[in-house]
């Protein structure tokens, strides 16, 4: 059976990460499994955790009055889900429910940041990564701010 | 036989054939599909990534990328965003257009043979790959890995949505849908659709990846395969500029050293990027 450290081996955001660093990371992760249509996390909450999703896939939801729940983006399998936990106040900023059945390892966010903390070089290689997961978002989300589907000529 | 009908057999390439719309389907609020047939000889015979010069008489004439060619029948999936456009799109059934053509290159399909294939295409981008999609799906023994990557801004504005769920529902090729902004009751992805191209299923090392839409999507698209590792040169797009006449005679198409209607409308993209880096082209 595979551990959590096995897991994280295997996924791009651990790629090249140090096997000691690996281990340390994988101490604060445990595997969890979530249902079709289940919350994962609910907007206001305490943001405690991340995820790692290895199966399935999850919707980022925002409440609005007059739409209801509407979907910002869907996260799928291989990517991490969850940065509020990274930055003070520590509270979800989105909803997030699985819309597959969803299997993921999570990561206890106050244990990662003690570890980060106590071992600088680890923290600067694991903000790295995580900015880079942030830019790679804000460039899609800066694609979709463009319309690129909108009229493009006038013939 | 109608006297635009008796000259159609002598057609050369800048006298329009007549074509009557023999249907005419809606796709979204502003696109439609049209299906031509001849009203004299045995139609056209594109090839995958061709276009044809479609001519609304009295109006004006654009070039349209076919989405679908299938014994003399000739499909076109039309936009209405201009003037032109806008006549074609809203030609009835029985309506007599003019075709010249078929014009430019095509996709590197016979290239391909052997290889993963990964399409690409964002919004009406589907139409010009339709029928390559059709001959990927039909000769699918000949390819690798074969994978749809579809993007929209928003579920009404996706084309072919039946054939998009009957293309699911046969399996033979891997399809993923995203749309840039979802409304009520879409379960799917949401996302722009060069995103999609990191959980794609393809050999980086031997893939041959299909490209079309807007410049821009295509720019990230070609920049998150090349990520993954697919050569630019085995990455093709399908460039559009204002085409005029179709046979490289009145430059109106050209791109810096090219004339995208006589070399193009298909690219590789060690080829395309430089071009579409010149702010001024």
């Amino acid at each position: 059976m595979s551990t959590v450290a096995d897991l994280l081996r295997d996924a791009p955001f651990f790629t090249g990460l140090r096997r000691d660093w690996v281990e340390l990371v994988a101490g604060c992760g445990s595997n969890v499994h979530f249902k079709a249509g289940e919350l994962i996390f609910r907007e206001g909450d305490t943001a405690d955790l991340f995820y790692l999703l290895r199966h399935g896939s999850v919707a980022l939801e925002a409440y609005a009055p007059t739409s209801g729940q509407l979907v910002i983006e869907t996260i799928d399998a291989g990517e991490m889900l969850g940065w509020s936990w990274l930055f003070p106040p520590y509270r979800w900023h989105f909803d997030a429910h699985a819309t597959t059945v969803v299997r993921a390892t999570a990561f206890d966010g106050a244990c990662l940041r003690g570890k980060c903390d106590a071992d600088p070089a680890l923290g600067y290689e694991l903000t790295a990564r995580f900015a880079q997961t942030l830019i790679e978002r804000l460039q899609w989300t800066r694609l979709r701010l463009l319309d690129v589907y909108g009229n493009v000529g006038a013939r | 036989m109608s006297a635009l009908a008796e000259a159609a057999p002598a057609a050369g390439p800048m006298l329009p054939q007549p074509f009557r719309v023999r249907r005419r389907r809606r796709e979204t609020s502003d696109t439609w599909t049209l299906t031509l047939e001849p009203l004299a000889g045995d139609g056209l015979e594109p090839a995958p990534g061709q276009f044809t010069m479609v001519y609304a008489f009295g109006v004006g004439e654009i070039a349209i990328s076919v989405s679908g060619a299938d014994r003399g029948l000739l499909t076109h999936t039309v936009r209405a965003v201009g003037a032109v456009s806008g006549a074609i799109s809203a030609a009835r059934t029985g309506t007599v257009l003019g075709v010249r053509g078929p014009f430019g290159n095509s996709w590197p399909l016979a290239e391909a043979a052997g290889a993963d294939v990964v399409v690409v295409a964002g919004g009406v981008g589907l139409a010009p790959l339709r029928t390559s999609v059709q001959w990927l799906e039909r000769a699918r023994t000949d390819y690798g890995e074969v994978t749809l990557l579809y993007g929209g801004r928003t579920p009404a504005d996706l084309l072919y949505r039946r054939e998009l769920d009957q293309l699911a529902r046969r399996g033979k090729v891997s399809l993923r849908v995203t749309v840039d902004a979802a409304t009520r009751g879409w379960e799917g992805t949401v996302g722009v659709v060069p995103k999609l191209v990191g959980g794609a299923r393809f050999d980086p090392g031997s893939a041959v990846a299909l490209v079309c839409g807007p410049e821009i999507m295509m720019r990230f698209s070609a920049e998150a395969l090349i990520e993954r590792g697919v050569a630019p040169e085995r990455i093709y797009v399908s460039m559009e500029r204002n085409m005029q006449c179709g046979v490289g005679h009145c430059g109106h198409c050209q791109l810096g050293p090219t004339l995208i209607c006589r070399d193009g409308p298909v690219y590789g993209y060690d080829v395309a990027a430089p071009l579409m880096e010149v702010r001024e082209l």
